[in-house]
């Protein structure tokens, strides 16, 4: 199989997580779209270590740390999302302008 | 033979994943946004199995759709998401889409350009499984995997500070 099949499927997934970041507007859908992003870096490093074969086991533990990174990102993010909204009663990132100057 | 089945089974992921990519996106439903993201990530997890990385995929379905989706639609509930039509995207959707659509192209032309011709060869003989992982985990990346363990028990308590009641 060639292995730009598969980088280019992680680049379209990346491409459509910069889509949702940018167009979506409430928090919890952007946290999804930043999960897309996190998957399609994922995608490229088991990739890779199916590329270097047996050598390349490092790329599945990295994909793993990943995994961990993305769940502690979701865990704190949400906290944050749910202390915006007891506060301010609705989570859309464009009214969230307290801190713009 | 067995190149071309899975020829036709990655290019089946593909177009699954890039559809239910898509609608994560554009749903105007927050709950069916989220349940696309799922069809999303076990396409990622059936790749990996694809790829011969039978741990990583099964990490993927436990942590990512186990944990991570219910914690997400535990999100949207809790924020009481409105679902209707366009209430969730902004006014810069064009712009957004032109981003995107050049960022790919930009990255779809690297690739090509730098890795074009190289073939990933998948046998039994280069399957990595779960016994090697370990190993390596637990030789060559003890480190990190401390420094995520850390990682984790900071997210943990930082996420129940953020968000308790006082």
């Amino acid at each position: 199989m060639p292995i730009t099949y598969l980088l280019i499927l992680s680049s379209m997934l990346f491409s459509i997580g910069v889509y949702g970041v940018l167009a979506r507007q409430n928090a919890v859908l952007i946290l999804l779209s930043i999960e897309l992003m996190l998957n399609a870096v994922n995608i490229n490093l088991v990739a890779f270590s199916a590329m270097f074969g047996a050598e390349g086991v490092a790329g599945q533990v990295f994909a793993l740390f990943i995994i961990a990174v993305a769940a502690a990102e979701v865990g704190v993010g949400l906290a944050i999302v749910i202390l915006i909204f007891r506060n301010r009663s609705n989570v859309d990132v464009d009214e969230m302008s307290l801190m713009k100057w | 033979m067995v190149d071309t089945w899975q020829l036709v089974v990655f290019w089946a992921l593909f177009a699954m994943m890039g559809v239910s990519a898509l609608r994560v996106v554009t749903s105007s439903n927050v709950v069916h946004a989220a349940l696309y993201l799922v069809v999303t990530l076990m396409g990622a997890a059936a790749l990996y199995v694809l790829l011969l990385a039978e741990f990583v995929a099964w990490v993927q379905v436990l942590v990512y759709v186990g944990a991570i989706i219910v914690l997400m639609l535990f999100g949207l509930m809790l924020t009481r998401a409105p679902i209707g039509k366009g209430m969730f995207d902004n006014d810069q959707r064009l712009v957004a889409a032109v981003t995107a659509g050049a960022l790919f192209g930009v990255t779809t032309w690297i690739i090509v350009d730098a890795f074009e011709g190289q073939k990933i060869t998948l046998s039994k003989a280069t399957g990595i499984r779960a016994e090697s992982i370990g190993d390596v985990i637990f030789s060559s990346f003890v480190l990190p995997f401390e420094v995520i363990s850390m990682l984790l028990l900071a997210a943990l308590i930082g996420a129940v500070v953020i968000a308790r009641r006082d």
